[in-house]
């Protein structure tokens, strides 16, 4: 802006404020492409914000393909924020607010495996293999997010 | 159901606009005529009449759209929920909203109608948006501008949530929106 400003006054000073709508015209097709550019930009990182909290912490790479280096900072320093803030909160072990985002009716649900995802470890110990179309009974708060990811489905009778 | 992570920046308000809103710059894309003093009647696009225009200097002046003209604000006075504004906008209330900018003598009738036209036609939108469950909606919003989609949009989704709710189904986990629409995507980048 100041540099248009800069331009006008010479403009005026030199006679030739016939120029002045020139000016203006280049001024305001600048700040179109600035103000284009940006609102694309914000909205891409909009999209990459709500990836946090519908897919997870950890991207996967198809997605992470299409952010260039300074998108994947600003995810890292999302997640960072994130992650103090929710220490901070619910006590000495802080709470994930990005879980139970549903309210939950029963510790336990009954899932099927949408695509094979390999072995699955809870709490006990015990290994569950997520094969395609298998049928679980697990807890819901390890399931939550692979839900959300499309790997397993919630099954309501 | 709509991701609500994901929320995009919402048009500005009134004759402001918002910067990063895409629908505002979408609305600006939109072309007038207007005359120079040589005479000249050129179309432009809205952000660059903004850009050049000035009330003391007589750069440029504008040509209202018809829409906005006296002609069809009488149609409006009559009866705005007949109205297609989808196909006299698409973005009807916004562009208007805008052409307040060029200091039109017209400027308070002009508000006016458009004040005036958002109100009757809301009470319809919005009665409609709750009433209409799991059915295609397409007729309904055939004739809405951008605004009114946007509004019967977020009454469908109010619908929606208290209906699931009512079913006892807000409990059920779903695979979110976005994962999805991003999955589908990357099948048409393979095969493209």
């Amino acid at each position: 802006i100041s540099f248009c400003l800069h331009n006008m006054n010479e403009a005026k000073t030199e006679g030739k404020s016939e120029l002045i709508p020139s000016i203006k015209f280049r001024h305001s097709c600048l700040l179109r492409n600035q103000r284009c550019i940006a609102a694309y930009l914000y909205d891409r990182l909009l999209r990459i914000r709500a990836l946090r909290w519908e897919y997870g912490s950890v991207l996967p790479t198809t997605i992470r393909f299409h952010m260039c280096a300074e998108e994947m900072e600003w995810f890292n320093q999302y997640k960072k924020s994130l992650a103090t803030y929710m220490r901070s909160i619910g006590g000495e072990e802080g709470l994930d607010i990005t879980q139970d985002m549903k309210p939950p009716k029963s510790l336990y649900i009954q899932v099927r495996c949408l695509k094979d995802h390999g072995e699955f470890e809870i709490d006990d110990g015990t290994v569950i293999l997520l094969k395609k179309n298998s049928q679980h009974f697990l807890p819901r708060w390890k399931c939550e997010q692979l839900i959300r990811q499309g790997v397993l489905e919630h099954v309501i009778s | 159901m709509d991701s609500q992570s994901y929320k995009p920046v919402p048009p500005g308000i009134g004759m402001e606009e918002n910067m990063f809103s895409l629908d505002d710059i979408l609305l600006e894309k939109s072309s007038e005529t207007r005359d120079i003093p040589e005479g000249t009647k050129m179309e432009m696009p809205l952000w660059l009449a903004k850009g050049l225009y000035e009330r003391k200097r007589r750069v440029l002046s504008m040509e209202l759209p018809k829409v906005y003209r006296e002609g069809w604000r009488t149609v409006f006075g009559a009866d705005p929920i007949v109205v297609d504004l989808h196909k006299m906008g698409p973005y009807y209330y916004g562009l208007g909203s805008q052409m307040l900018h060029f200091d039109s003598p017209e400027n308070p009738e002009i508000a006016n109608t458009i004040l005036q036209t958002f109100i009757c036609r809301f009470r319809r939108t919005m009665d409609s948006s709750q009433n209409a469950y799991n059915e295609d909606t397409s007729a309904l919003v055939e004739r809405l501008d951008c605004l009114e989609r946007s509004l019967f949009k977020a009454g469908q989704s109010g619908l929606n949530s208290f209906q699931l709710w009512e079913k006892g189904r807000s409990s059920h986990l779903t695979a979110s929106s976005l994962v999805i629409n991003y999955r589908k995507r990357k099948i048409t980048d393979l095969q493209a």
